[in-house]
């Protein structure tokens, strides 16, 4: 039976997940609805049908990306967390600031971050704020191409009016779909990825369907986003629907194929899979902000058309979106936490313990770490990031990166490995007869930190030469992890 | 899905329909006209009749075609222009018949040597109605073809004012006739005339709702 304080704690998420219905139907159906092509009613089934699948099939490799930013560890941390977000967001609208939700949730989990004393990982941020930079312009190229190939073909095809229209119309409904489907599994991460690392729901198994507890998170938080986009997904679009999507029926499809494409992209898994068998760089999986997309489809459909009409002082809108969303939702939730924290007393980190030994010494050598003065801190156990942090500050003046590094090798994990456990997993299909036996080898083990295991299954894979896709290793691994470890998340000290 | 689009093809049928009954209208209009001056009464009274029918016809499948584009919110963007479009082409059908009606009901005694330049004045009226129609069918299936037919509307518009004025000019100038038929005669080279301004008139929005499609 779910814990009713932990019923309690995902309502911001929910309120989120609402909010982003709400909100953001307009970018998958607004020209639709506006220009009658669609019923509201049609539009907001479907999109609320097709956003939930997105998020809770595909919604896991934009979490990642925030959760290597910031794993809020704690229930309470994250309502609180979310909470933030969701008021900034609100409050930074009412002012007329262009904000997404996608930007303030950056800024959000490095105010959690320093906050607890934990540090960012700059390499995720920097993916991050490119992205941020990157989408719109891919939706422009997208927008500009598909409108070009698009115009081309009616041209050739001469399709009397009357079935372009009815054309248009479907298309219209596939494409919103599919936009829905994108946006579910790319913005969940915005609405539930928050309460992925504090796992509060326990994995449900049925005989036709199991859903991870991530899974049931991101139900609830796609199902959230449905009743958004039923119960107030039409005001926006007749209120806040403004110019951006009073465009023709035509034009509307081509923004939001090129909008898709563009959360596709950066929300697929599976296209990872394929760029990286191809041997091709990957493209990150991040929460993007689908309306900047839907202003760079916009442009891209404008240019295509000659150029006429585009209003370039939108994007000097859209860059100051990028700085202040983070900085104004990091600020409250500084605050809020601190609140949360002493005034309601509620715990907003559940501990994590460090130890550094010569194994993590030898791994951060490796990435080129100075590691001379981290031997005096050798064999202590730390209780508390900020503890940690303070020590690591005491002997050498770290930059964020290599503390990031330290904190990430050094985290006590303990895992035991009992392959016994694996037979229920076996019937799952997640790992095949071959990779029973080979974990078999590490049976009885005990590893202190994550990496020590991983390097281990790496080692006994090799061997036993199974040959999977990185990606998939890493999801295996996690669950090995989420099997075999004995003390992850169970401390509830208090910071 | 078929269902969906078997409909939009029915009402695509239903507006080619309608403008095959503008384009029949106008070569009744003509056949009849070409009776009245040969005094073959019974043939041009059929004439008079079919094209009676015609624009009953044509009027209620253009309210028929405009009832099903507002229930079904067809072409939500073009449905304005291409109704307007439809009203005006019926407003064209209407005088076409009317003009028709009277030479029926007034008997206009025209003279002789006129005649075939009354009937090169309803040649080119009617042609400029056939161009219009020839437009509206571009306007739906292939936009830069509409040019075309507008252009052509343009000067057949112009040989009837040429040719109205030159009637006119050629009755007033004649001595031995009374004014009243000098009147009665114009009487019909300007409802003559009517038929193409109208056209004109509907090749002018349909310049405007091609323009806006190129937007």
């Amino acid at each position: 039976m779910m814990d009713p304080l932990t019923l309690f704690f995902i309502t911001s998420g929910i309120f989120l997940g609402w909010s982003l219905g709400a909100n953001h139907a307009v970018n998958v159906f607004g020209t639709a609805v506006i220009s009658k092509m669609v019923k509201f009613k049609v539009a907001a089934i479907i999109a609320g049908i097709f956003v939930t699948i997105g998020a809770v099939i595909g919604g896991a490799g934009a979490t990642k990306t925030l959760n290597d930013l910031g794993s809020i560890n704690a229930i309470a941390g994250s309502f609180t967390v979310a909470l933030a977000v969701g008021i900034s967001v609100t409050w930074m609208t009412k002012l007329k600031l262009p904000v997404s939700t996608s930007q303030a949730v950056v800024g959000a989990i490095i105010g959690w971050n320093i906050f607890t004393g934990s540090p960012t990982d700059f390499s995720s941020l920097s993916k991050i704020l490119i992205t941020w930079v990157t989408s719109p312009i891919i939706a422009c190229v997208f927008g500009y191409v598909f409108c070009i190939l698009i115009e081309h073909i009616l041209k050739k095809a001469k399709i009397h009016l009357l079935e372009l229209d009815a054309y248009t119309r479907v298309g219209l409904i596939v494409v919103g779909a599919m936009a829905s489907y994108t946006l579910g599994a790319n913005n969940i991460a915005n609405v539930m990825g928050l309460f992925v690392s504090s796992e509060p729901f326990k994995e449900f198994s049925t005989p036709f369907i199991t859903l991870s507890g991530t899974q049931q998170l991101f139900l609830i938080g796609g199902l959230a986003i449905a009743v958004g986009i039923y119960t107030y997904g039409y005001r926006v679009m007749v209120t806040v629907g403004n110019d951006l999507y009073k465009i023709t029926p035509i034009s509307g499809l081509i923004v939001v194929l090129a909008e898709s494409f563009v959360l596709f992209i950066f929300s697929s898994q599976e296209l990872e899979k394929l760029l990286m068998s191809l041997g091709l760089p990957t493209i990150p999986l991040v929460p993007l902000s689908s309306t900047q997309a839907v202003i760079g489809a916009v442009i891209g459909v404008g240019f295509a058309r000659g150029g006429a009409g585009i209003n370039y002082k939108i994007l000097g809108k859209i860059a100051t979106g990028w700085v202040i969303a983070p900085v104004v939702a990091g600020i409250f939730t500084f605050v809020a936490l601190f609140f949360v924290q002493n005034v309601f007393e509620q715990k907003v980190i559940n501990t994590v313990e460090y130890e550094i030994n010569s194994s993590v010494i030898k791994k951060l050598n490796e990435d080129g770490i100075n590691v001379n003065q981290l031997k005096d801190l050798s064999g202590q156990r730390f209780s508390s990031s900020k503890k940690f942090k303070e020590s690591l500050m005491s002997i050498s003046n770290y930059k964020e990166k290599e503390l990031f590094s330290i904190f990430n090798y050094s985290t006590v994990d303990s895992i035991k490995v009992d392959s016994a456990k694996l037979i229920q997993y076996k019937k799952r299909l997640v790992f095949d007869d071959n990779e029973i036996n080979a974990i078999k080898n590490l049976h009885g083990k005990i590893y202190i930190h994550e990496f020590e295991f991983i390097d281990a299954l790496k080692n006994i894979y090799n061997k036993y030469s199974i040959n999977i896709l990185d990606r998939e290793f890493q999801s295996k691994q996690n669950e090995l992890i989420n099997i075999f470890s004995f003390n992850k998340h169970k401390s509830n000290n208090k910071e | 899905m078929a269902i969906f689009f078997n409909k939009t093809k029915k009402i695509e049928l239903e507006i080619e329909d309608y403008l095959d009954l503008v384009e029949k209208g106008g070569l009744v209009y003509k056949q009849g006209v070409k009776y009245y001056f040969d005094k073959r009464q019974e043939e041009f009274e059929t004439k008079l009749n079919e094209l009676r029918k015609i624009e009953e016809d044509a009027d209620s499948l253009r309210r028929n075609i405009e009832t099903k584009l507002y229930i079904k919110t067809l072409i939500p963007e073009s449905r304005g222009d291409v109704l307007g479009l439809l009203e005006h082409t019926d407003k064209v059908l209407n005088i076409i018949e009317s003009s028709l009606l009277e030479f029926s009901v007034e008997i206009p005694d025209i003279m002789v040597d006129l005649q075939p330049l009354y009937l090169d004045l309803a040649e080119n009226a009617i042609l400029c109605v056939d161009c219009t129609v020839g437009g509206i069918r571009s306007y739906f299936r292939n936009l830069e073809a509409v040019r075309d037919f507008i252009n052509k509307v343009q000067f057949y518009r112009n040989e009837t004012n040429r040719l109205a004025e030159k009637i006119k000019r050629h009755i007033f100038r004649t001595p031995d006739i009374d004014l009243s038929q000098k009147i009665h005669m114009r009487y019909f080279s300007y409802h003559m005339e009517r038929i193409a301004e109208e056209a004109e008139d509907v090749c002018d929005r349909l310049a405007i709702a091609t323009i806006k499609k190129f937007e």
